[in-house]
């Protein structure tokens, strides 16, 4: 990697003081994208600012029907919280299978959802879960956020804080792994609130998204058939090496049929 | 030899390997763990071009950058009188000529020829120095048309001048007008169309090189990570003309992992040696990951038609197999015999066919170099032979261990002269594939299908009687094949004079546990304690000779040669005792660590025969004192490991999700000398082949970019991709080398792919699926 000035600050004012005085700053959260990508020389900030010290952007509280995480909480906390396992078992699940061991030990939510990898596994939570993102400045609704290949809503020097995500009554979440990376070619989280149904996906394009389609479809019959039916449009997906637009679109189909026979088998 | 089985180190025994305790440890002595005073670093210049003219190169940024030392260039290289990296197999073509080499400077002069090939060094005080240099280089490049796909390779521009349709060599073996007349007039004929992936080897150390030179005795150190050092050391003297053999030492250190990748002379160790007279200081590099994805040589990339005739009854009546073989850009160290004589000779499989015909078209592209990769040629033959066999048989209608087994070559007709130039000594096929139909259940195999179909997923079955010839080679025959070196192997056992061993074997243990049943080998032999034998290897500066690990040689040669030198100690010894015990030499033989005077109760151990030898009190005066004996052992034939392996699979049909639920591996290695060590190598191989038919594919784009270029998007397999493995063996004894052994580290790589690829196209009912077996492949081929 190339050479660069390394702070830690205590508090959120300090670490945005900071990234104002940077000539070219990056926050470093968990690191497990960042920091490969300064190893590779493809990226040469001029500071880093690593969020770790700073107190505020830890913990998870669930309250109102809604489970509260810290941006800085780690995969792997959030995989093994007794509160999240109890309340929101799915995004317990989700975590316990982001990357490896050692991804999940360092990873954090805000760092992956922030940088918005379009394989990454969280924003389909976000999405498909309908939920809240806080900065130093304001919150940002799911349906806001995401706006295109690691694009988002955030603004330069703009930090995640917390995410809430509402509980629904049941959801789960199916992904298709990237056989080499493990990554999601294909991950859709199914949540039903009061027969609401919320369908986020991840992998299929360019960023998360809602997949209204299979949204609809089962509001009006929550079973894998109602699923099997539905036409899920390859446009605007990702094709790669690994899965064409028009594979990935059957994946949609297929994870969320999975994710609602895991539902409905309890 | 000691019947010693039933002991707990000797032959047969499976003995914990000495070597882990280091390496589980952390302990193990890699090349990038040792460093010398005053080191520098190198990195290297690698073209980002698959294919271009090298306008110029200013090195004038780079020598600004504090700590670098030096910028080096192929011009530098070549003005310094070095030469070519050498081919070390000639291929003589069909019309008699011969092949056509390509120059292969170790740093590209002028041109470049895949993106990766090192043109230039450079060497600073630290890593991050040299690499901050080598990123102020300028170079200025001309891009040139890419050749890249195989299949119009032969059609394109010459990548090389003098190359004319990028041909290296149009290669043939049998018997075409007796081919072609046996298919014509057969009653089925199956034809087959085939691609066989490349690999990229993936060794979890990468390649690393410490060049020394010191200057008051003019003398040349190379630490690397070699497979065979004594080889590199020739090439390095002899080709590349860096210094005299005797100036120059090559030490392969631990070793962590080869599969052939390791036993080729590259660029990097070549230009670290060469630079460290150059600079005063020692050098030395260690690859990252990028780097041996792009210029480890990669492996297999075939493409094929195939063609098998069957009588009426079943039996195969022809084979005519034409096969295009993407050599990559240069010829690697022995890239020109992979794709011949390590492929065309084995397209009998375990069968009778008794015409034969196969014509190979060894192909230049803007690729890294394809070389060796374990099996080597010898997956590439049993895949087509075992995928057509396979698919005759559901063409007839047949069932698929029927066919084989009506085809094989049966126990009496050994020794068994193939229509490609091979005599197999031995060997029972019926044998291991009854073994594996017991142990795979294959009566079952009906309901085992229904209860899957039952559960929404496809499954099935595939079949694999593979063969392989190991054990390189009788040297003769393979110099006479175009080998540039004789493939024998040197061994020497040191006595100590208290009865302990130090062995020195001119094999190289990467992985393959040498230290271990080099030492099971040699304490049988002599009746002594397993803890008495050390095992030396892989410098040359102790070991006098060697050829290396490959081919799954070291134990029928490099073994055979210990047994050799372990023969001569035994036969001092009962000079040696004869004259202590006052008996006649003929009356002393040597039994279970004893040299015993037969039909008495005079007895000599090993230890104290040893003793003698180097405190002569007692001792025959025309012998000379010492216990200590080399021997080199050069086989008569190649050994010819054979057996059946059996793969299932279940299919996810709407994912396109290849599951291998069960593989059974019956193997015939002949004898064996630690069963656990043994075992590991056929889960190690098996692995590895279900990675080239399921996951591994190294893919370049058009333009000839290495698109899976690191862990991302090259999918290595992983534990949970393979099932737990059925293995067994099934024993017919080498016939013509003294511990009856032939050979096991490749067979799991042999047999596995062609297996896998049979059960897979049964569970989805077409053949069109090509290796790697993806998701998406599958899908699409299940949506018809």
């Amino acid at each position: 990697m190339y050479q660069f000035n390394y702070h830690r600050p205590a508090t959120m004012a300090e670490a945005v003081a900071l990234y104002g005085e940077a000539e070219d700053g990056l926050y470093l959260s968990g690191g497990q994208t960042l920091i490969p990508t300064l190893k590779q020389r493809l990226a040469a900030p001029s500071d880093l600012i690593d969020l770790s010290g700073i107190d505020a952007l830890k913990g998870i509280k669930v309250e109102d029907g809604v489970v509260r995480v810290g941006a800085f909480t780690r995969h792997a906390e959030v995989a093994r919280s007794p509160e999240i396992r109890k309340a929101l078992p799915v995004l317990a699940a989700l975590a316990g299978h982001i990357g490896d061991a050692q991804v999940r030990n360092m990873g954090t939510l805000g760092g992956s959802v922030a940088n918005s990898d379009p394989a990454a596994d969280y924003p389909a939570a976000v999405i498909g879960l309908g939920a809240t993102l806080y900065t130093q400045d304001r919150d940002i609704a799911a349906d806001d956020y995401f706006q295109d290949l690691f694009e988002t809503a955030l603004t330069p020097g703009e930090i995640l804080t917390r995410i809430d995500f509402p509980i629904p009554d049941r959801a789960a979440y199916r992904k298709f792994p990237n056989p080499a990376s493990r990554y999601a070619v294909v991950g859709v989280l199914v949540a039903d609130f009061d027969g609401t149904i919320r369908v986020g996906v991840t992998g299929a394009g360019p960023c998360a998204f809602r997949a209204t389609a299979l949204e609809e479809a089962l509001a009006r019959s929550f079973s894998p058939d109602a699923v099997r039916s539905v036409e899920v449009p390859e446009a605007g997906f990702n094709s790669d090496l690994h899965a064409s637009a028009e594979y990935r679109a059957n994946l949609v189909r297929v994870m969320a049929e999975r994710a609602v026979g895991d539902i409905l088998a309890g | 030899m000691s019947s010693s089985a039933a002991t707990a180190t000797g032959i047969g025994a499976s003995v914990l390997r000495k070597e882990d305790l280091r390496f589980i440890t952390g302990n193990g002595r890699y090349t990038d763990d040792l460093n010398q005073p005053g080191q520098s670093y190198a990195v290297f210049l690698r073209s980002p071009h698959a294919r271009a003219r090298i306008i110029g190169i200013d090195t004038r940024e780079a020598l600004k950058v504090p700590g670098v030392f030096a910028v080096l260039t192929g011009a530098d290289m070549a003005a310094d009188g070095l030469g070519d990296l050498p081919c070390g197999w000639e291929v003589k073509q069909k019309d008699g000529s011969d092949m056509v080499r390509a120059p292969h400077p170790p740093l590209a002069i002028n041109v470049v020829n895949y993106v990766g090939e090192p043109y230039g060094v450079v060497i600073a005080a630290t890593r991050a120095a040299a690499r901050q240099g080598a990123e102020a280089v300028m170079t200025d490049f001309e891009e040139r048309e890419p050749v890249v796909d195989l299949a119009t390779a032969r059609d394109s521009a010459a990548i090389h001048d003098g190359v004319p349709g990028n041909l290296a060599y149009d290669w043939e073996l049998g018997d075409r007008a007796a081919t072609e007349a046996a298919l014509a007039s057969a009653a089925h004929v199956t034809r087959l169309d085939l691609t066989n992936n490349r690999l990229i080897p993936n060794a979890m150390e990468p390649r690393a090189a410490l060049g020394v030179y010191d200057r008051s005795g003019d003398e040349y150190t190379l630490y690397t990570t070699s497979q065979n050092p004594h080889l590199e050391r020739l090439v390095l003297s002899a080709f590349v003309q860096i210094a005299p053999e005797h100036k120059l030492r090559v030490i392969a250190p631990d070793v962590g992992g080869g599969f052939g990748s390791k036993i080729f002379v590259y660029a990097e160790e070549t230009t670290v040696v060469w630079a460290a007279r150059k600079v005063g200081r020692p050098v030395k590099w260690t690859a990252d990951r990028s780097e041996s994805f792009l210029a480890d040589a990669h492996g297999r990339d075939h493409v094929t038609h195939a063609e098998l005739g069957l009588d009426a009854d079943g039996n195969f009546v022809a084979l005519k197999v034409e096969t295009t073989a993407n050599l990559g850009a240069y010829l690697s160290t022995f890239g020109s015999s992979v794709p011949t004589y390590l492929y065309g000779t084995l397209l009998a499989g375990q069968y009778r066919t008794p015409n034969i015909h196969v014509e190979v078209h060894g192909v230049y592209t803007n690729t890294c170099p394809v070389d060796a990769y374990r099996g080597a040629g010898r997956p590439e033959a049993t895949y087509v032979v075992e995928r057509i066999v396979e698919t005759a048989a559901r063409e007839l209608g047949q069932d698929p261990a029927a066919l084989r087994r009506r085809n094989m070559i049966r126990p009496e007709q050994f020794p068994y002269e193939t229509p490609v130039a091979l005599i197999y000594d031995t060997g029972n096929y019926e044998a291991s594939l009854d073994r594996a139909l017991e142990l795979v259940d294959y009566a079952g195999f009906p309901a085992r299908r229904a209860a899957s179909e039952a559960a929404g997923r496809k499954r099935g079955i595939g079949f694999a009687c593979y063969i392989e010839a190991c054990g390189l080679a009788p040297s003769q025959l393979a110099i006479q094949l175009g080998a540039g070196v004789g493939l024998y192997e040197s061994g020497e056992i040191r006595v100590n004079p208290t009865g302990s061993v130090t062995v020195f074997t001119g094999s190289h243990s990467h992985g393959q546990g040498h230290e271990t049943t080099f030492a099971q080998v040699v304490s049988d032999r002599f009746g002594i304690p397993f803890e008495n034998v050390e095992v030396v290897h892989g410098d040359t500066g102790r070991v006098e000779f060697g050829l290396g690990t490959y081919g799954s040689r070291s134990l029928a040669v490099g073994g055979s040669a210990l047994v050799k030198a372990a023969d001569k100690l035994i036969v001092k010894g009962r000079r040696i005792a004869a004259h202590m015990l006052e008996a006649d030499v003929d009356a002393v033989a040597f039994e279970d660590g004893q040299f015993v005077v037969r039909d008495s109760n005079q007895s000599l151990a090993f230890g104290e025969v040893a003793f003698a030898a180097y405190v002569p009190t007692n001792y025959p005066t025309d012998l000379e004192p010492g216990f200590s004996e080399k021997a080199f052992y050069d086989p008569q034939n190649f050994t010819y490991p054979a057996g059946t392996h059996i793969a299932e699979v279940e299919v996810d049909a709407d994912t396109g999700v290849v599951t291998l639920v069960n593989f059974v591996a019956v193997d015939d290695f002949g004898h064996v000398i630690n069963p656990m060590i043994v075992d590991g190598q056929v889960h190690g191989g098996v692995a590895q082949g279900a990675g080239q038919a399921l996951l591994e594919h190294g893919i370049y784009d058009d333009y000839g970019q290495l698109v899976t270029g690191s862990y991302m998007d090259y999918c290595m397999p992983r534990a949970d991709d393979v099932p737990d493995f059925v293995v067994d063996t099934t024993v017919t004894p080498c016939t013509h080398n003294p511990l009856g052994v032939k050979g096991c580290g490749e067979a799991g790589a042999i047999g596995s792919p062609a297996a896998i690829m049979n059960a897979v196209t049964d569970a989805v009912g077409s053949n069109d699926v090509s290796m790697p077996a993806t998701p998406e492949k599958i899908w699409r081929a299940l949506a018809g």
